[in-house]
């Protein structure tokens, strides 16, 4: 049974309100970091705790937050980044939805430690019903004195505001999101300046993923080097996973960073092994944007060894022959699962959530949807999945925001790794209409080719 | 200006000093020709434009003096400040040749590609663009993108199909007019610029629009289909306005006025003003309403040194060939083998083609038999 820390008291029965939260120890964080720490003491177990960001991209927080500029007179924000549109990811508005105090709790710890009086939650504008719990959370807390004018004494004043989106995939990239809360188009800012420097109404800012917040409070209340102590490496602390596909038991796991791949699929613990006994085929593990492994490197690393859940470990052979812990969104398929369905799914995902600012993502995105369909349809050649390779490689890192990038990653990695999946589909046009799976033989792991 | 430092920047091996705070494409063409990146959503005049084509993407392969650590992605030129002692690398550069044929590859697959009936053609830098960085031909294979038209008043003429979305039109209305009313609808291949809802743009100089854009997607209406570019002389004229500077280029032919641009320099931007320094931003009244040569004080010939079909005879250092044809062609005169108009299903003098809308095709040509 690996350690919680997020969701050890998620089972409590009316956690979601304050004086349940607050007689199962809630709020002891901000109790100790207003009354006995400064704000800098609270950076430097932020720092110590090794917690990296949990949106995706895995950047340090401690880091992060210490690039925020503080020029006088000028105020500082802190923006929750809520807007969890990654398909396969639904970590955010589980804890959200059954621990809301945790993020409250998360933000004013972090807002204190900035020097922010405002705080922003921006959810995407799909999770209709969770702005509702958080209210109902902030209006809790503050009639407990932790939110408003001079929180516990201290002098530190704090308010939240919750924010609804529009439901764009797009306003989850930090710079569009900072444009949607302005009220403007969500489209991404180019940068620099960063928002650390010009963010919020050009003011310094911090966007950091719900989770993320939520992890400050175990490090307060435990400390940062105790946090430090969980995990492996610079993988530090639990992280959340949101397992989907064809798997026994779906769900939001917790997980400390030291179990491998092959247990979490696995183990009755997590996912519970593959549904109606079918054969693992290939998996997603962070969310739809990283790069689709096969089984035989899902399992096990390029040096033979086992893969483990962790931000190193997942990304070990680069893009080649590995993949990124992402946001936690672990999508597997079994061996029924066509790839190219698959990719093409969310090819279409991307270009349709495209904001259309940049030339090679909005006509790139579009473009490789319809090659894709094509080949879905039995109609390709062969020539078109070097066509598809060739888009994708113009894609990557020639747009403004990571969307291009996460557009052009899926393909890429399908068509390195499943190539002749793609062919099948071409050279038996008929065969590839009437079974609504591809080809099988990936299920069994295989020998890794160095 | 004296306080600002002056920072070395290399481009293509070319080293130039300039202040702190230029763009790399701004110093790029300070050194000029081939080594200017090209671009066609930055504005120079405009605040806030650039970065969103893509096409002006540059390798940065050594950041500044300090770190001289090279950047990993390529970056937009146009919105990169220059760093002491950074070395830039343009089109010696492949990586940077290679993302720059992609990303005209993707500006040009739901491009109509209609410049034959396209008021830009002759002036327009997406024409420029693909002819000296585009392939030959297309790998795209789908049907092309359509748009629903909307009218935008009786001065400008939008082609949603040409547009590329740079956003200089809508920098221009928010910068240049008082109120805008068109911007961007939707997002993705599917965003257009349009009115929110079914507006005509009416402002005094919301004509500048047509200035901004770099392709045929806003065209002026009182020109439409009246003549071609490179068919029209342009003069440098004025006239007292006491809305705008005055200062604007005649488009004409005889004693003709065809059409009333601002003055724009090398870079297709609109030059300052000489009477007030500012952009010479021009009115509507001037642009539209004063199309007779007696309402202008006309100074002189325009200046066309772009590389584009206007500036035919006039590429500065060009001189005419000694040779005659004949003389070329060992003796032999050539002649014309046929009359087009005896052969063409197209070329009918009796088809008005102002009176098509949108892009003539050979089913209209079949149609009006």
């Amino acid at each position: 049974m690996s350690k919680k820390l997020l969701l050890e008291k998620a089972h409590v029965e009316g956690i979601r309100f304050f004086d349940v939260y607050r007689r199962e120890g809630g709020y002891q964080s901000v109790d100790k970091a207003l009354k006995s720490m400064t704000p800098d003491e609270v950076l430097e177990e932020v720092k110590k705790s090794g917690l990296r960001g949990r949106g995706g991209a895995g950047f340090p927080t401690g880091m992060k937050w210490s690039f925020l500029a503080k020029p006088e007179g000028v105020p500082r924000y802190l923006v929750v980044n809520a807007d969890e549109s990654e398909p396969g990811t639904f970590k955010d508005r589980y804890l959200m939805e059954f621990l809301p105090h945790v993020l409250i709790e998360g933000i004013i710890t972090s807002c204190y430690c900035m020097g922010a009086n405002a705080s922003y939650i921006y959810i995407r504008g799909e999770y209709a019903w969770i702005p509702d719990i958080l209210e109902h959370a902030i209006e809790e807390a503050r009639a407990a004195g932790y939110l408003g004018k001079n929180i516990l004494g201290s002098g530190f004043n704090c308010e939240i505001y919750v924010q609804r989106g529009g439901g764009a995939y797009i306003c989850g990239e930090e710079t569009a999101l900072l444009e949607s809360l302005e009220g403007k188009r969500g489209n991404p800012r180019i940068k620099p300046p960063f928002p650390a420097v010009k963010g919020l109404w050009g003011c310094p800012t911090v966007v950091n993923n719900v989770e993320t917040i939520a992890a400050v409070v175990p490090i307060i209340n435990n400390g940062g080097d105790a946090y430090a102590s969980i995990g492996i490496g610079r993988s530090t602390g639990t992280k959340l996973i949101s397992a989907c596909g064809n798997i026994n038991k779906p769900g939001v796991y917790e997980i400390d960073m030291t179990i491998s791949v092959e247990e979490f699929i696995y183990s009755d613990e997590y996912c519970g092994g593959i549904a109606n006994g079918k054969r693992l085929k290939a998996c997603i593990p962070g969310g739809s944007s990283v790069p689709i492994l096969p089984a035989n490197l899902l399992l096990n690393t390029p040096t033979g060894e086992k893969r483990l859940m962790t931000y190193e470990s997942l990304s070990e052979g680069g893009f080649a022959k590995g993949s990124m812990l992402g946001s936690g969104g672990f999508i597997v398929l079994d061996e029924d699962q066509s790839v190219v369905q698959h990719t093409y799914t969310l090819a279409r995902f991307y270009r349709h959530e495209s904001c259309g600012q940049c030339s090679p993502c909005r006509e790139g995105t579009g473009w490789m949807e319809k090659i894709l369909l094509k080949i879905l349809k039995g109609k390709g050649t062969i020539q078109d999945i070097d066509l598809l390779w060739d888009i994708q490689r113009k894609i990557e890192g020639n747009t403004i925001c990571p969307l291009g990038d996460a557009a052009a990653w899926p393909v890429a990695a399908a068509i390195r790794h499943f190539r002749d999946e793609f062919e099948w589909y071409i050279l038996n046009p008929e065969e590839s209409q009437t079974r609504n799976y591809g080809l099988a033989h990936y299920a069994d792991p295989l020998e890794v080719v160095a | 200006m004296s306080d600002t430092p002056l920072f070395k920047v290399t481009i293509d091996n070319i080293t130039i000093d300039v202040p702190a705070g230029t763009t790399v494409l701004e110093a790029a063409r300070k050194i000029g020709g081939e080594v200017a990146p090209p671009a066609m959503c930055f504005y120079s005049k405009l605040e806030g434009s650039g970065g969103k084509c893509r096409t002006c993407l540059v390798e940065v392969s050594k950041g500044s003096e300090k770190d001289p650590r090279p950047m990993p992605k390529l970056v937009a030129s146009c919105r990169t400040t220059v760093m002491d002692g950074m070395e830039v690398k343009n089109i010696t550069s492949d990586r940077v040749r290679d993302a720059r044929a992609g990303v005209v590859e993707f500006l040009l697959i739901n491009h109509p590609l209609d410049c034959p009936i396209c008021d830009q053609a002759g002036e327009c830098h997406l024409q420029d663009l693909g002819y000296e960085h585009g392939a030959q031909g297309t790998r795209y294979e789908f049907q092309r993108r359509t748009f629903k038209k909307h009218d935008l008043g009786p001065y400008i003429q939008l082609h949603m199909t040409r547009c590329i979305l740079c956003y200089r039109c809508v920098f221009t209305a928010d910068q240049v007019s008082e109120k805008r009313v068109h911007g961007i609808l939707d997002r993705g291949d599917h965003a257009e610029i349009a009115t929110y809802i079914e507006k005509s743009l009416d402002n005094d100089f919301i004509g500048n629009v047509i200035d901004v854009c770099p392709v045929g997607a806003l065209t002026d209406k009182t020109f439409r289909f009246k003549n071609r570019v490179w068919f029209t002389k342009p003069v440098f004229a004025h006239r007292n306005c006491d809305k705008c500077c005055g200062e604007a280029t005649l488009w004409m032919r005889g004693d003709e006025v065809f059409r009333v641009t601002a003055r724009k320099d090398e870079w297709g931007e609109i030059m300052d003003s000489e009477k007030t320094g500012k952009t010479g931003w021009i009115c509507n009244d001037c642009r539209f309403d004063k199309k007779e040569a007696g309402d202008w004080t006309i100074e002189g010939l325009a200046d066309i040194s772009r590389h584009s079909v206007i500036g035919q005879g006039k590429y500065p250092g060009l001189t005419m060939p000694k040779e005659t044809i004949s003389k070329v062609m060992d003796g032999r005169n050539p002649r014309l083998l046929m009359d087009i108009h005896e052969v063409s299903e197209v070329n009918r003098p009796e088809i008005e083609l102002s009176e098509i809308q949108g892009p003539a095709t050979s089913a209209v040509f079949k149609t009006k038999k």
